[in-house]
Protein backbone atom coordinates (compact mmCIF):
# COMPACT_ATOMS: atom_id res chain seq x y z
CA UNK A 1 0.00 0.00 0.00
CA UNK A 2 2.80 2.30 0.86
CA UNK A 3 5.04 1.76 -1.85
CA UNK A 4 2.04 1.60 -4.12
CA UNK A 5 1.61 5.27 -2.86
CA UNK A 6 5.22 6.27 -3.54
CA UNK A 7 5.42 4.72 -6.76
CA UNK A 8 2.21 6.69 -7.78
CA UNK A 9 3.51 10.14 -6.52
CA UNK A 10 6.80 9.21 -8.27
CA UNK A 11 5.06 8.37 -11.82
CA UNK A 12 3.30 12.03 -11.27
CA UNK A 13 6.50 13.97 -10.60
CA UNK A 14 8.08 12.60 -13.84
CA UNK A 15 5.11 13.60 -15.42
CA UNK A 16 5.05 16.95 -14.61
CA UNK A 17 9.26 16.73 -15.47
CA UNK A 18 7.82 15.54 -18.91
CA UNK A 19 5.92 18.10 -19.32
CA UNK A 20 8.43 21.13 -18.59
CA UNK A 21 10.44 19.63 -22.10
CA UNK A 22 7.33 18.23 -24.39
CA UNK A 23 5.14 21.65 -23.26
CA UNK A 24 7.45 23.54 -25.10
CA UNK A 25 7.27 21.82 -28.36
CA UNK A 26 3.92 21.22 -27.85
CA UNK A 27 3.45 25.57 -27.66
CA UNK A 28 5.74 26.35 -30.48
CA UNK A 29 3.44 23.69 -32.85
CA UNK A 30 0.38 25.34 -31.11
CA UNK A 31 1.03 28.80 -31.60
CA UNK A 32 2.78 28.25 -35.22
CA UNK A 33 -1.27 27.55 -36.08
CA UNK A 34 -2.41 30.47 -35.11
CA UNK A 35 -3.10 33.98 -36.97
CA UNK A 36 -1.72 37.34 -35.41
CA UNK A 37 -5.45 38.36 -34.18
CA UNK A 38 -5.77 35.00 -32.14
CA UNK A 39 -2.38 35.65 -30.53
CA UNK A 40 -3.47 39.23 -29.69
CA UNK A 41 -6.22 38.45 -28.34
CA UNK A 42 -5.61 35.65 -26.07
CA UNK A 43 -2.12 34.40 -26.37
CA UNK A 44 -2.44 31.74 -23.53
CA UNK A 45 -5.32 30.35 -25.36
CA UNK A 46 -3.80 26.84 -25.91
CA UNK A 47 -5.69 25.49 -28.97
CA UNK A 48 -5.14 27.41 -32.26
CA UNK A 49 -9.07 28.34 -33.51
CA UNK A 50 -8.13 26.05 -36.60
CA UNK A 51 -4.80 24.22 -38.79
CA UNK A 52 -4.48 27.23 -40.37
CA UNK A 53 -0.88 27.35 -42.19
CA UNK A 54 -0.67 31.16 -42.67
CA UNK A 55 2.22 31.37 -40.45
CA UNK A 56 3.93 29.00 -42.27
CA UNK A 57 3.14 30.53 -45.65
CA UNK A 58 4.50 33.51 -44.98
CA UNK A 59 7.94 32.03 -43.47
CA UNK A 60 8.27 31.04 -47.19
CA UNK A 61 7.54 34.79 -48.26
CA UNK A 62 9.89 36.13 -45.96
CA UNK A 63 13.13 34.17 -46.73
CA UNK A 64 14.34 31.89 -49.07
CA UNK A 65 13.58 28.56 -46.66
CA UNK A 66 14.47 26.27 -49.96
CA UNK A 67 17.70 27.30 -50.78
CA UNK A 68 18.96 27.95 -47.07
CA UNK A 69 17.53 24.64 -46.47
CA UNK A 70 19.53 22.85 -49.71
CA UNK A 71 22.91 25.19 -48.36
CA UNK A 72 22.46 23.34 -45.11
CA UNK A 73 22.13 20.00 -46.52
CA UNK A 74 24.64 20.05 -49.10
CA UNK A 75 27.28 21.92 -46.47
CA UNK A 76 26.66 19.34 -43.67
CA UNK A 77 26.82 16.36 -46.07
CA UNK A 78 30.14 17.68 -47.61
CA UNK A 79 31.90 18.15 -43.89
CA UNK A 80 30.29 14.57 -42.77
CA UNK A 81 31.82 12.60 -46.04
CA UNK A 82 35.37 15.13 -46.06
CA UNK A 83 35.39 14.28 -42.19
CA UNK A 84 35.20 10.30 -43.15
CA UNK A 85 37.17 9.95 -45.81
CA UNK A 86 39.86 11.85 -44.43
CA UNK A 87 40.00 10.06 -40.99
CA UNK A 88 40.12 6.53 -42.32
CA UNK A 89 43.53 6.67 -44.01
CA UNK A 90 44.84 9.12 -40.92
CA UNK A 91 43.67 6.90 -38.57
CA UNK A 92 45.02 3.56 -39.84
CA UNK A 93 48.54 5.50 -40.38
CA UNK A 94 48.20 6.23 -36.87
CA UNK A 95 46.89 3.32 -35.55
CA UNK A 96 48.74 0.57 -37.78
CA UNK A 97 51.87 2.17 -39.53
CA UNK A 98 55.27 2.25 -37.22
CA UNK A 99 57.06 5.86 -38.88
CA UNK A 100 59.01 8.37 -37.46
CA UNK A 101 56.92 11.16 -35.89
CA UNK A 102 53.86 8.89 -34.85
CA UNK A 103 53.50 10.44 -31.74
CA UNK A 104 53.92 14.01 -32.35
CA UNK A 105 51.10 13.38 -34.90
CA UNK A 106 48.96 12.17 -33.03
CA UNK A 107 49.70 14.29 -29.73
CA UNK A 108 49.11 17.01 -32.75
CA UNK A 109 45.71 15.70 -33.58
CA UNK A 110 44.54 15.29 -29.46
CA UNK A 111 45.87 19.15 -29.21
CA UNK A 112 43.02 20.17 -31.47
CA UNK A 113 40.61 18.46 -29.28
CA UNK A 114 41.16 21.69 -26.82
CA UNK A 115 41.00 24.50 -29.45
CA UNK A 116 36.90 25.25 -30.78
CA UNK A 117 35.73 27.19 -33.67
CA UNK A 118 35.00 30.23 -30.95
CA UNK A 119 38.50 30.54 -30.31
CA UNK A 120 39.32 30.66 -34.19
CA UNK A 121 37.08 32.28 -36.01
CA UNK A 122 38.80 35.40 -35.80
CA UNK A 123 41.72 34.70 -37.10
CA UNK A 124 39.82 32.82 -39.69
CA UNK A 125 37.66 35.28 -40.67
CA UNK A 126 40.89 37.64 -41.51
CA UNK A 127 42.22 34.79 -43.18
CA UNK A 128 39.71 33.68 -45.37
CA UNK A 129 39.02 37.34 -45.95
CA UNK A 130 42.20 37.85 -47.31
CA UNK A 131 42.04 35.36 -49.88
CA UNK A 132 38.80 36.45 -50.65
CA UNK A 133 36.81 33.17 -49.69
CA UNK A 134 34.09 34.66 -46.97
CA UNK A 135 30.73 34.18 -48.16
CA UNK A 136 31.67 30.57 -49.86
CA UNK A 137 30.46 26.96 -49.55
CA UNK A 138 34.31 26.70 -49.05
CA UNK A 139 34.39 29.02 -46.38
CA UNK A 140 31.49 26.88 -44.36
CA UNK A 141 32.77 22.78 -45.30
CA UNK A 142 36.96 23.67 -45.43
CA UNK A 143 37.60 24.70 -42.03
CA UNK A 144 35.74 20.92 -40.55
CA UNK A 145 37.28 18.84 -43.42
CA UNK A 146 38.71 16.78 -40.15
CA UNK A 147 37.37 16.26 -37.14
CA UNK A 148 39.98 15.67 -34.58
CA UNK A 149 37.87 14.00 -32.66
CA UNK A 150 36.78 11.97 -35.35
CA UNK A 151 40.57 10.88 -36.22
CA UNK A 152 40.73 9.96 -33.22
CA UNK A 153 37.64 7.72 -32.77
CA UNK A 154 38.50 5.84 -36.15
CA UNK A 155 42.19 5.84 -34.98
CA UNK A 156 40.56 3.53 -31.16
CA UNK A 157 38.39 1.62 -33.61
CA UNK A 158 41.17 0.69 -35.98
CA UNK A 159 43.57 -0.53 -33.06
CA UNK A 160 41.22 -3.12 -32.45
CA UNK A 161 41.67 -5.04 -36.06
CA UNK A 162 44.31 -7.42 -36.06
CA UNK A 163 47.46 -6.44 -37.81
CA UNK A 164 47.24 -10.16 -39.68
CA UNK A 165 44.05 -9.40 -41.31
CA UNK A 166 45.86 -6.43 -43.00
CA UNK A 167 49.21 -8.33 -43.82
CA UNK A 168 46.79 -11.24 -45.08
CA UNK A 169 45.60 -8.68 -47.24
CA UNK A 170 49.19 -7.09 -48.27
CA UNK A 171 50.21 -10.76 -49.13
CA UNK A 172 47.06 -10.98 -51.80
CA UNK A 173 48.66 -8.10 -53.43
CA UNK A 174 46.07 -5.09 -52.28
CA UNK A 175 47.36 -1.53 -52.14
CA UNK A 176 47.43 0.28 -48.70
CA UNK A 177 44.32 2.52 -50.17
CA UNK A 178 42.61 -0.45 -50.79
CA UNK A 179 43.27 -1.86 -46.98
CA UNK A 180 41.78 1.05 -45.95
CA UNK A 181 38.87 1.97 -47.89
CA UNK A 182 37.65 -1.78 -48.66
CA UNK A 183 38.88 -3.76 -46.23
CA UNK A 184 38.84 -1.60 -42.68
CA UNK A 185 36.04 0.60 -43.70
CA UNK A 186 33.40 -1.78 -43.53
CA UNK A 187 35.02 -3.15 -40.45
CA UNK A 188 34.75 0.06 -38.36
CA UNK A 189 31.64 0.99 -39.73
CA UNK A 190 29.61 1.85 -36.46
CA UNK A 191 31.91 3.99 -35.69
CA UNK A 192 31.92 5.94 -38.68
CA UNK A 193 27.63 5.97 -38.44
CA UNK A 194 28.34 7.70 -35.53
CA UNK A 195 30.87 10.26 -36.59
CA UNK A 196 28.64 10.96 -39.23
CA UNK A 197 25.39 10.98 -37.40
CA UNK A 198 26.96 13.88 -34.90
CA UNK A 199 28.80 15.67 -37.15
CA UNK A 200 25.55 15.91 -39.50
CA UNK A 201 23.31 16.97 -36.36
CA UNK A 202 25.70 19.31 -35.38
CA UNK A 203 26.84 21.24 -38.69
CA UNK A 204 22.67 21.46 -39.54
CA UNK A 205 22.01 22.77 -36.53
CA UNK A 206 25.11 25.36 -36.41
CA UNK A 207 24.55 28.97 -35.77
CA UNK A 208 27.58 30.43 -35.03
CA UNK A 209 30.01 29.15 -38.24
CA UNK A 210 27.95 30.21 -40.92
CA UNK A 211 26.94 33.51 -38.82
CA UNK A 212 30.56 34.75 -38.89
CA UNK A 213 31.80 33.81 -42.11
CA UNK A 214 28.52 34.50 -44.37
CA UNK A 215 26.19 37.60 -44.98
CA UNK A 216 25.35 36.63 -48.52
CA UNK A 217 21.75 34.30 -48.76
CA UNK A 218 23.71 31.95 -51.47
CA UNK A 219 25.38 30.46 -48.99
CA UNK A 220 24.01 31.37 -45.66
CA UNK A 221 21.85 27.94 -43.79
CA UNK A 222 18.65 27.81 -42.13
CA UNK A 223 19.18 28.25 -38.56
CA UNK A 224 20.23 32.09 -39.45
CA UNK A 225 17.03 32.03 -41.60
CA UNK A 226 15.20 31.16 -38.88
CA UNK A 227 16.83 33.61 -36.41
CA UNK A 228 16.51 36.02 -39.04
CA UNK A 229 12.65 35.71 -39.13
CA UNK A 230 12.51 37.38 -35.54
CA UNK A 231 15.42 40.05 -36.20
CA UNK A 232 12.74 41.27 -39.10
CA UNK A 233 9.81 41.16 -36.97
CA UNK A 234 8.28 44.19 -35.55
CA UNK A 235 5.75 43.65 -32.80
CA UNK A 236 4.13 40.43 -31.88
CA UNK A 237 4.62 38.01 -34.84
CA UNK A 238 5.62 35.47 -32.52
CA UNK A 239 3.56 32.72 -34.74
CA UNK A 240 5.38 33.15 -38.09
CA UNK A 241 8.96 32.95 -35.86
CA UNK A 242 7.46 29.98 -34.16
CA UNK A 243 6.65 27.98 -38.06
CA UNK A 244 9.95 28.83 -38.93
CA UNK A 245 11.21 27.32 -35.34
CA UNK A 246 9.19 23.95 -35.98
CA UNK A 247 10.29 23.99 -39.93
CA UNK A 248 14.33 23.85 -38.45
CA UNK A 249 13.81 21.35 -35.52
CA UNK A 250 11.22 18.92 -37.00
CA UNK A 251 13.65 17.05 -38.94
CA UNK A 252 15.55 16.54 -35.74
CA UNK A 253 12.97 15.74 -33.40
CA UNK A 254 11.71 13.00 -35.76
CA UNK A 255 15.25 11.48 -36.50
CA UNK A 256 15.51 10.92 -32.57
CA UNK A 257 11.98 9.92 -32.36
CA UNK A 258 13.05 7.09 -34.75
CA UNK A 259 15.98 6.46 -33.50
CA UNK A 260 16.75 7.21 -29.88
CA UNK A 261 17.77 4.04 -29.13
CA UNK A 262 20.66 4.11 -31.46
CA UNK A 263 21.51 7.60 -30.60
CA UNK A 264 21.45 6.96 -26.80
CA UNK A 265 23.93 4.17 -27.06
CA UNK A 266 25.84 5.78 -29.58
CA UNK A 267 26.45 9.38 -27.05
CA UNK A 268 27.18 6.81 -24.26
CA UNK A 269 29.98 5.08 -26.56
CA UNK A 270 31.67 7.86 -27.13
CA UNK A 271 31.74 9.36 -23.94
CA UNK A 272 33.74 6.08 -22.47
CA UNK A 273 36.25 6.31 -25.34
CA UNK B 1 52.25 -4.55 -32.71
CA UNK B 2 52.32 -2.25 -35.60
CA UNK B 3 52.96 -2.73 -39.05
CA UNK B 4 56.16 -1.77 -41.52
CA UNK B 5 54.86 0.54 -44.46
CA UNK B 6 54.97 -0.79 -47.95
CA UNK B 7 57.05 2.50 -48.96
CA UNK B 8 58.19 4.62 -46.70
CA UNK B 9 56.25 7.77 -47.38
CA UNK B 10 52.80 6.24 -47.22
CA UNK B 11 51.90 6.83 -43.44
CA UNK B 12 52.86 10.78 -44.07
CA UNK B 13 51.01 11.20 -47.46
CA UNK B 14 47.92 9.19 -45.30
CA UNK B 15 48.28 12.09 -43.02
CA UNK B 16 48.76 15.04 -44.63
CA UNK B 17 45.43 16.36 -45.37
CA UNK B 18 44.36 15.99 -42.24
CA UNK B 19 47.34 17.47 -40.71
CA UNK B 20 46.92 20.52 -43.20
CA UNK B 21 43.58 21.17 -42.22
CA UNK B 22 43.68 21.18 -38.72
CA UNK B 23 47.41 23.07 -39.32
CA UNK B 24 45.78 25.44 -41.01
CA UNK B 25 41.88 26.14 -39.09
CA UNK B 26 43.07 25.19 -35.15
CA UNK B 27 46.71 26.14 -34.55
CA UNK B 28 47.97 28.46 -36.98
CA UNK B 29 44.91 30.69 -36.10
CA UNK B 30 46.00 30.29 -32.58
CA UNK B 31 49.41 32.06 -33.43
CA UNK B 32 47.31 35.17 -35.83
CA UNK B 33 44.98 35.74 -33.13
CA UNK B 34 48.11 36.56 -30.72
CA UNK B 35 50.11 37.92 -33.25
CA UNK B 36 46.82 40.18 -33.91
CA UNK B 37 46.05 41.22 -30.47
CA UNK B 38 49.38 43.85 -30.96
CA UNK B 39 47.72 45.21 -33.28
CA UNK B 40 44.92 48.30 -34.64
CA UNK B 41 43.02 47.07 -37.41
CA UNK B 42 39.13 47.75 -38.63
CA UNK B 43 39.41 45.55 -41.68
CA UNK B 44 39.00 48.89 -43.35
CA UNK B 45 42.49 50.30 -43.24
CA UNK B 46 46.04 48.58 -42.60
CA UNK B 47 46.83 47.32 -39.27
CA UNK B 48 48.89 49.50 -36.90
CA UNK B 49 51.22 47.65 -34.36
CA UNK B 50 50.14 48.98 -31.02
CA UNK B 51 52.38 46.68 -28.74
CA UNK B 52 50.06 46.30 -25.49
CA UNK B 53 47.45 48.81 -25.64
CA UNK B 54 44.78 46.34 -26.29
CA UNK B 55 45.22 44.11 -23.57
CA UNK B 56 45.50 47.23 -21.26
CA UNK B 57 42.52 48.96 -22.44
CA UNK B 58 40.74 46.28 -21.96
CA UNK B 59 42.29 45.45 -18.50
CA UNK B 60 42.13 49.61 -17.64
CA UNK B 61 38.27 49.35 -18.77
CA UNK B 62 37.38 46.79 -16.68
CA UNK B 63 35.49 44.65 -19.60
CA UNK B 64 37.88 42.25 -19.10
CA UNK B 65 37.69 41.04 -15.84
CA UNK B 66 33.43 41.86 -16.27
CA UNK B 67 33.57 39.49 -19.03
CA UNK B 68 35.44 36.83 -17.00
CA UNK B 69 33.18 37.02 -14.14
CA UNK B 70 30.21 37.10 -15.98
CA UNK B 71 30.88 34.22 -18.48
CA UNK B 72 31.95 31.83 -14.38
CA UNK B 73 28.99 33.32 -13.06
CA UNK B 74 26.66 32.03 -16.12
CA UNK B 75 29.02 28.89 -16.08
CA UNK B 76 28.88 27.94 -12.42
CA UNK B 77 25.02 27.95 -12.27
CA UNK B 78 24.70 25.98 -15.59
CA UNK B 79 27.40 23.14 -14.06
CA UNK B 80 26.17 23.07 -10.73
CA UNK B 81 22.10 22.89 -11.77
CA UNK B 82 22.80 21.07 -14.89
CA UNK B 83 24.85 18.58 -13.23
CA UNK B 84 22.70 17.59 -10.08
CA UNK B 85 19.77 17.85 -11.62
CA UNK B 86 20.80 15.17 -14.35
CA UNK B 87 21.88 13.12 -11.50
CA UNK B 88 18.80 12.95 -9.86
CA UNK B 89 16.79 12.16 -12.86
CA UNK B 90 18.98 9.83 -13.93
CA UNK B 91 18.35 8.11 -10.75
CA UNK B 92 14.65 8.49 -10.68
CA UNK B 93 14.50 7.05 -14.44
CA UNK B 94 17.20 4.35 -14.08
CA UNK B 95 14.09 1.94 -14.27
CA UNK B 96 12.38 -0.78 -17.21
CA UNK B 97 9.21 0.36 -18.40
CA UNK B 98 7.29 2.37 -21.51
CA UNK B 99 6.60 5.77 -19.45
CA UNK B 100 10.09 5.70 -17.87
CA UNK B 101 11.68 5.49 -20.90
CA UNK B 102 9.51 8.28 -22.70
CA UNK B 103 10.52 10.73 -20.11
CA UNK B 104 14.28 9.93 -20.38
CA UNK B 105 13.52 10.84 -24.09
CA UNK B 106 11.60 13.70 -23.58
CA UNK B 107 14.73 14.96 -21.64
CA UNK B 108 16.59 14.55 -24.04
CA UNK B 109 15.20 15.63 -26.69
CA UNK B 110 16.40 19.18 -26.05
CA UNK B 111 20.24 18.28 -26.48
CA UNK B 112 19.57 17.08 -29.84
CA UNK B 113 17.56 20.23 -30.90
CA UNK B 114 19.73 22.98 -32.04
CA UNK B 115 20.59 26.18 -30.17
CA UNK B 116 18.69 28.97 -31.96
CA UNK B 117 15.29 26.73 -32.02
CA UNK B 118 15.47 26.44 -28.12
CA UNK B 119 16.73 30.11 -27.86
CA UNK B 120 13.64 31.60 -29.95
CA UNK B 121 11.26 29.21 -28.13
CA UNK B 122 12.26 30.34 -24.55
CA UNK B 123 12.30 33.99 -26.55
CA UNK B 124 8.54 33.67 -27.00
CA UNK B 125 7.66 31.62 -23.64
CA UNK B 126 9.67 34.30 -21.27
CA UNK B 127 7.73 36.75 -23.46
CA UNK B 128 6.90 39.84 -20.79
CA UNK B 129 3.46 40.27 -22.20
CA UNK B 130 1.97 37.10 -24.25
CA UNK B 131 4.79 34.68 -23.27
CA UNK B 132 3.53 31.43 -21.41
CA UNK B 133 5.54 32.17 -18.82
CA UNK B 134 4.39 35.73 -17.83
CA UNK B 135 0.80 34.26 -17.86
CA UNK B 136 1.56 30.87 -15.59
CA UNK B 137 3.15 33.90 -13.37
CA UNK B 138 -0.04 36.00 -13.56
CA UNK B 139 -2.64 33.34 -12.70
CA UNK B 140 -0.72 31.92 -9.56
CA UNK B 141 -0.51 35.68 -8.33
CA UNK B 142 3.64 35.70 -7.79
CA UNK B 143 5.57 38.74 -8.68
CA UNK B 144 6.01 39.73 -12.45
CA UNK B 145 9.59 39.44 -13.46
CA UNK B 146 11.25 41.07 -16.46
CA UNK B 147 13.42 37.58 -17.38
CA UNK B 148 15.52 38.71 -19.90
CA UNK B 149 15.26 42.81 -19.34
CA UNK B 150 16.42 43.21 -15.77
CA UNK B 151 20.18 42.76 -15.76
CA UNK B 152 20.30 41.33 -11.96
CA UNK B 153 18.13 38.24 -13.86
CA UNK B 154 19.49 37.79 -17.06
CA UNK B 155 22.43 35.48 -16.49
CA UNK B 156 20.20 33.16 -14.54
CA UNK B 157 17.76 32.99 -17.21
CA UNK B 158 20.36 32.46 -19.91
CA UNK B 159 21.48 29.74 -17.11
CA UNK B 160 18.00 28.34 -17.10
CA UNK B 161 17.57 27.81 -20.78
CA UNK B 162 20.79 26.31 -21.17
CA UNK B 163 20.06 24.14 -18.39
CA UNK B 164 16.87 23.35 -20.03
CA UNK B 165 18.41 22.33 -23.21
CA UNK B 166 21.37 20.13 -21.71
CA UNK B 167 20.35 18.52 -19.07
CA UNK B 168 18.95 15.43 -20.92
CA UNK B 169 23.31 15.25 -21.72
CA UNK B 170 24.38 14.78 -18.28
CA UNK B 171 21.22 12.43 -17.48
CA UNK B 172 22.17 10.29 -20.13
CA UNK B 173 26.00 10.08 -19.17
CA UNK B 174 24.75 9.27 -15.73
CA UNK B 175 22.60 6.84 -16.72
CA UNK B 176 25.65 5.10 -17.97
CA UNK B 177 27.65 5.14 -14.97
CA UNK B 178 24.49 3.83 -13.17
CA UNK B 179 25.10 0.35 -15.17
CA UNK B 180 28.43 -0.21 -13.32
CA UNK B 181 26.76 -0.15 -10.05
CA UNK B 182 26.39 -3.80 -9.21
CA UNK B 183 22.46 -4.61 -8.41
CA UNK B 184 23.38 -6.90 -6.08
CA UNK B 185 25.53 -4.93 -3.58
CA UNK B 186 22.41 -3.21 -3.37
CA UNK B 187 19.96 -5.48 -3.02
CA UNK B 188 22.37 -6.68 -0.44
CA UNK B 189 22.23 -3.28 1.21
CA UNK B 190 18.92 -2.96 1.21
CA UNK B 191 18.36 -6.66 3.13
CA UNK B 192 20.66 -5.47 5.44
CA UNK B 193 18.58 -2.54 6.22
CA UNK B 194 20.41 0.37 4.76
CA UNK B 195 17.77 2.72 3.81
CA UNK B 196 17.62 4.43 0.09
CA UNK B 197 20.01 7.66 0.94
CA UNK B 198 22.36 5.15 2.86
CA UNK B 199 22.53 3.46 -0.25
CA UNK B 200 22.96 6.12 -2.41
CA UNK B 201 25.78 7.45 -0.33
CA UNK B 202 27.51 5.03 0.23
CA UNK B 203 27.10 2.82 -2.81
CA UNK B 204 26.59 4.74 -5.37
CA UNK B 205 27.83 7.79 -5.13
CA UNK B 206 31.23 6.64 -4.87
CA UNK B 207 30.81 4.80 -8.24
CA UNK B 208 29.36 7.42 -9.60
CA UNK B 209 32.18 10.11 -8.74
CA UNK B 210 34.42 9.69 -12.09
CA UNK B 211 31.17 10.11 -14.08
CA UNK B 212 30.32 13.13 -12.24
CA UNK B 213 33.76 14.63 -12.53
CA UNK B 214 33.41 14.34 -16.08
CA UNK B 215 29.82 16.04 -16.46
CA UNK B 216 31.36 18.86 -14.56
CA UNK B 217 34.05 19.49 -16.48
CA UNK B 218 32.34 19.01 -19.92
CA UNK B 219 29.31 21.20 -19.05
CA UNK B 220 31.67 23.47 -17.74
CA UNK B 221 34.30 24.21 -21.07
CA UNK B 222 30.78 23.75 -22.94
CA UNK B 223 29.09 26.51 -21.11
CA UNK B 224 32.48 28.77 -21.56
CA UNK B 225 31.47 28.66 -24.82
CA UNK B 226 28.30 30.34 -25.46
CA UNK B 227 27.22 31.90 -27.53
CA UNK B 228 24.09 31.37 -29.76
CA UNK B 229 21.48 31.81 -26.98
CA UNK B 230 23.36 35.49 -25.85
CA UNK B 231 23.53 36.68 -29.79
CA UNK B 232 19.64 35.16 -30.46
CA UNK B 233 18.15 36.13 -26.85
CA UNK B 234 19.95 39.55 -25.78
CA UNK B 235 22.85 40.28 -27.64
CA UNK B 236 24.93 40.76 -24.51
CA UNK B 237 22.16 42.94 -22.89
CA UNK B 238 20.92 44.57 -21.00
CA UNK B 239 23.50 47.26 -20.64
CA UNK B 240 26.37 44.54 -20.99
CA UNK B 241 24.80 42.31 -18.44
CA UNK B 242 24.55 39.24 -20.33
CA UNK B 243 28.06 39.81 -22.50
CA UNK B 244 30.26 36.44 -22.28
CA UNK B 245 33.16 35.97 -23.74
CA UNK B 246 32.51 34.54 -27.07
CA UNK B 247 29.85 37.12 -27.56
CA UNK B 248 32.02 40.13 -26.27
CA UNK B 249 34.72 38.87 -28.87
CA UNK B 250 31.63 38.76 -31.61
CA UNK B 251 30.99 42.34 -30.92
CA UNK B 252 34.37 43.37 -31.01
CA UNK B 253 34.63 42.07 -34.41
CA UNK B 254 31.65 42.70 -36.10
CA UNK B 255 30.04 45.28 -34.52
CA UNK B 256 32.88 47.52 -33.31
CA UNK B 257 34.92 46.10 -36.17
CA UNK B 258 38.33 46.81 -33.78
CA UNK B 259 40.28 43.18 -34.55
CA UNK B 260 42.84 43.86 -32.36
CA UNK B 261 40.77 43.69 -29.01
CA UNK B 262 38.84 41.09 -30.01
CA UNK B 263 42.17 39.13 -30.14
CA UNK B 264 42.74 40.41 -27.41
CA UNK B 265 39.75 38.56 -25.82
CA UNK B 266 40.43 35.48 -27.58
CA UNK B 267 44.02 35.10 -26.59
CA UNK B 268 42.98 35.36 -22.64
CA UNK B 269 39.40 33.25 -23.47
CA UNK B 270 41.59 30.29 -25.07
CA UNK B 271 44.55 30.78 -21.89
CA UNK B 272 41.11 29.97 -19.96
CA UNK B 273 40.25 27.27 -21.55
CA UNK B 274 43.03 25.48 -21.53
CA UNK B 275 43.31 25.99 -17.76
CA UNK B 276 39.30 24.48 -17.91
CA UNK B 277 41.00 21.44 -19.77
CA UNK B 278 43.90 20.86 -17.47
CA UNK B 279 41.43 20.56 -14.47
CA UNK B 280 39.44 18.60 -16.57
CA UNK B 281 42.14 16.45 -17.10
CA UNK B 282 43.13 16.21 -13.07
CA UNK B 283 39.42 15.06 -12.36
CA UNK B 284 39.29 12.39 -14.57
CA UNK B 285 42.67 11.24 -13.39
CA UNK B 286 41.62 11.63 -9.65
CA UNK B 287 38.68 10.09 -10.73
CA UNK B 288 40.08 7.36 -12.46
CA UNK B 289 42.29 6.63 -9.28
CA UNK B 290 39.15 6.56 -7.29
CA UNK B 291 37.39 4.12 -9.11
CA UNK B 292 40.58 1.49 -8.94
CA UNK B 293 40.37 1.71 -5.11
CA UNK B 294 37.18 0.82 -4.67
Amino acid sequence: MNARFVDVCLRLALLVVALVWVGPYLWMVATSFKTLEELVRAPAWPIPSALRLDAYREVLAAVPVWRYTLNTLVMATLIGLLQIALALPAGYALAKLEFTGRRTAFLLVMACLVIPPQVTFVPVFTMLGSLGLVNTMAALVVPFAVSAMGTFLVRQAMLAIPDELIEAARLDGAGEMTIVFRLLAPLVRPTLAAMFLFSFVYHYSDYFWPLMMTTDDRVRTLPLAVALLREQGTGVRWHIVMAGNVLLSLPVLALFGLAQQRILRAVTARVSS
Amino acid sequence: MSLRPTRVHHPYAMLAPTLAVLGVFFLLPLGLALHQSFYSWDLLTPPEPVGFANYRALWASGELLETAWRTLVYSVMVVVSSTSLGLALALLLDREGRFFAFVRGAVFSAYVVSWVAVALLWLWLLDPQAGLVARIVAALRLPSIDWLGDPRFVLATLAGVTVWKITGYAMVIFLAGLQDVPRAVLEAAALDGAGAWQRFRRITWPLLRPTAAFVGTTSLILSFQSFDIVRVMTQGGPVRASSIFVYAIYEQVFVNLRVGRASAITVVFFVLLVGLTALQLWAWRRGARGKVAT
